[in-house]
């Protein structure tokens, strides 16, 4: 199997977040590997071992879209296990929206797929930053291809498909004929961290750094030009602060209840 | 005015608070049409006149709900274009943003979502980053989609009823033709509680109950509250992972929220750090919840909870 997985560079939530510049783009000091993509990352692997590995012939690619820290997020796949990296970077991509993001990595996925074309697409269920899950759906929409999101299990028989997805009411059985794109929840697996051997074994592997134009993608369409929305404005929120604290002396449920009647919330 | 486009899926026997929300919304905004999947209760139409539409499109195939999204935002591509929609409004269900994300692309339209507020112009208001920025964001294109979080508006009919007429939209093929097909489904079980997403109180239990959501159910029941629990509760088995709120679980906004036996990590912040009103109640006075609690009790949840139960049970009477 031919499996690209998108691994994003995010800033690390551990830390406070900026929006910076005149396109209040997020600040990418800190960043990290998006942990929700790891989710991704770990069920390929799992696709690709369950076939014999790189040894038969099953690749894991990591492709990321970003500045040159984007490269990371690529280097941290290789050593979970990715067989090959690559890294879309391009200075007409600064503050790419949804919609351009998809129409590059979409030539992108288009581009790794010319020769031996490829199976599956897989994503976090969203960016840790941006955090709107619109991108495996668009990037679906891009490339004609079934889109099979939020999937908690994954199973790959032949062309075959089939995805267990939670909703709030529901559970469902999907199926989709490959090649598709799917993103998965952070309940589909438990992420493998980066062993030694695996550490080691990544600086052996190649990282193919990729330029719009060797995808064939005119930068006018990316980037805040191509961009369908824009940031007009950002305030940062004052961050909240602590009120009253008490320590309970037998009485702190009724001490709450007097506080919820003061806020007029009973 | 522009024409405005609101996506109703299923609406059953009744419109949704938040659907309400999304034709008041629209009405601001300018005429507005709404398209329709599912069955059109008769109740349904007479409220959509209530509340001014001018035209209700419907698809031409019954079967949008067997495929994942591309089939209807496929139908909703084809609406927008039927009522030259400037404007599409859809719910911030999981399901309503994948929607308006391809439809998107299909309209060359600029998507927004989780937006709490639109101006007349257009622009739209969001929190970002976990609750850290308000922004404001607008679509570049000649139409936007934008999907509306629950709770920023009040629902309020139309002054004079409208009498929209309702057509038939064609599905294009296209969206059901590579699309992901749903070949089983199966009902959860209701709760009874308000829907943990929009409701106005949620009482949250974390890895601090041990096993046992009572006392927070209890009390949640009390307040006519939702329950809501973090990671560390919904991985133990101790709850549906419906109810986990963060990062990985629902953003909730409500007016008030109160957490029992959480720690506060980040990634449970994320998600509730926009309620009005947060009140904590944990043993360890270094937690970090309480950095961001307006009330928080140092305290045992498996006294303090029973208690405060107890006490609104007396004073409601
Ligand atoms: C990618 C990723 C995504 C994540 N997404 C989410 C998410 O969406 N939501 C989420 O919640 N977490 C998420 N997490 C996990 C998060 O980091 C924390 O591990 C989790 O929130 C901890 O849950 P907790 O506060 O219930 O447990 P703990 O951190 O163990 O805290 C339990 C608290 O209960 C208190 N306590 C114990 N007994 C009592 C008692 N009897 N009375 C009162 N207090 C008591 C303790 O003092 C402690 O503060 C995510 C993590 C990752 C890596």
């Amino acid at each position: 199997m031919k499996i690209i997985v998108l691994v994003k560079h995010v800033p690390d939530a551990q830390f406070d977040r900026h929006l910076t510049g005149e396109g209040y783009t997020t600040d990418r000091n800190e960043s990290i590997l998006s942990e929700l993509d790891e989710y991704a990352l770990e069920a390929a692997l799992q696709l690709a071992e369950a076939r014999g590995g790189a040894k038969a012939g099953n690749q894991v690619i990591a492709l990321s879209m970003g500045a040159s820290g984007a490269v990371n997020a690529v280097k941290k796949s290789l050593q979970m296990g990715a067989t090959e990296g690559v890294h879309l970077t391009d200075s007409a991509l600064a503050g790419s929206d949804a919609a351009a993001t998809s129409l590059a990595l979409a030539a992108a996925i288009r581009h790794i797929g010319t020769g031996a074309p490829v199976d599956l697409v897989l994503t976090g269920m969203a960016s840790t930053d941006g955090e709107t899950s619109l991108v495996p759906a668009q990037l679906a929409e891009r490339l004609g291809l079934p889109q099979v999101t939020f999937a908690s299990s994954l199973t790959v028989d032949g062309g075959r498909l089939t995805a267990r997805r939670d909703a709030d009411t529901y559970s469902e059985t999907v199926e989709a004929t490959l090649p598709a794109v799917v993103s998965v929840t952070d309940q589909i697996n438990e992420p493998r961290y980066p062993n030694f051997k695996g550490i080691i074994a990544a600086k052996r592997k190649s990282i193919t750094t990729l330029s719009l134009a060797d995808i064939g993608v005119d930068p006018a369409h990316v980037g805040h030009a191509g961009s369908w929305t824009t940031v007009t404005a950002a305030e940062e929120r004052p961050p909240r602060t602590a009120g009253t604290i008490i320590t309970d002396e037998g009485d702190a449920g009724i001490k709450l209840v007097d506080f919820l009647a003061a806020q007029k919330l009973l | 005015m522009a024409n405005v486009l609101v996506f109703i899926d299923n609406p059953g026997d009744a419109l949704k608070k938040s659907t309400l929300e999304l034709l008041t919304l629209g009405r601001s905004l300018g005429e507005t049409a709404v398209a329709v999947n599912g069955d059109l209760h008769q109740d349904v139409s007479a409220t959509l006149a209530e509340y001014g539409v001018t035209a209700v499109f419907r698809p031409s195939a019954q079967d949008l709900d067997d495929y994942l999204v591309s089939a209807k935002a496929a139908y909703l591509a084809a609406a927008a274009g039927a009522a030259s929609a400037g404007t599409v409004l859809l719910d911030n269900s999981p399901e309503g943003k994948e929607i308006a994300a391809r439809l998107g692309i299909r309209l060359n339209a600029g998507v927004i979502t989780d937006v709490v507020a639109v101006d007349a112009d257009g622009t739209a208001h969001k929190s970002v980053l976990a609750g850290s920025y308000t922004t404001s964001a607008r679509a570049t294109t000649a139409v936007s989609v934008l999907t509306v979080k629950a709770n920023n508006v009040t629902p309020e009919p139309a002054s004079v009823a409208s009498a929209p007429e309702t057509s038939t939209v064609e599905v294009p093929a296209d969206g059901t033709a590579t699309a992901a097909r749903v070949t089983a489904r199966e009902q959860k079980a209701a709760s009874g509680r308000p829907d943990l997403s929009d409701a106005r109180i949620v009482v949250a239990g974390g890895r601090g109950v041990d096993g046992d959501f009572g006392p927070v159910e209890q009390l949640a029941d009390a307040l006519g509250a939702a329950v809501g629990a973090s990671r560390a509760a919904t991985d133990a088995g101790w709850i549906s992972h419906d109810a986990q709120v963060g990062q990985t679980g629902k953003t909730v906004s409500p007016q008030l929220y109160i957490s029992a036996g959480i720690s506060g990590a980040i990634q449970q912040k994320a998600g509730m750090q926009t309620a009005k009103v947060i009140v904590a109640v944990n043993k360890d006075a270094e937690s970090p919840i309480f950095e961001i609690a307006d009330f928080g009790i140092i305290g045992d949840l498996f006294d303090v909870l029973p208690q405060a139960t107890e006490e609104i049970k007396k004073r409601k009477g």
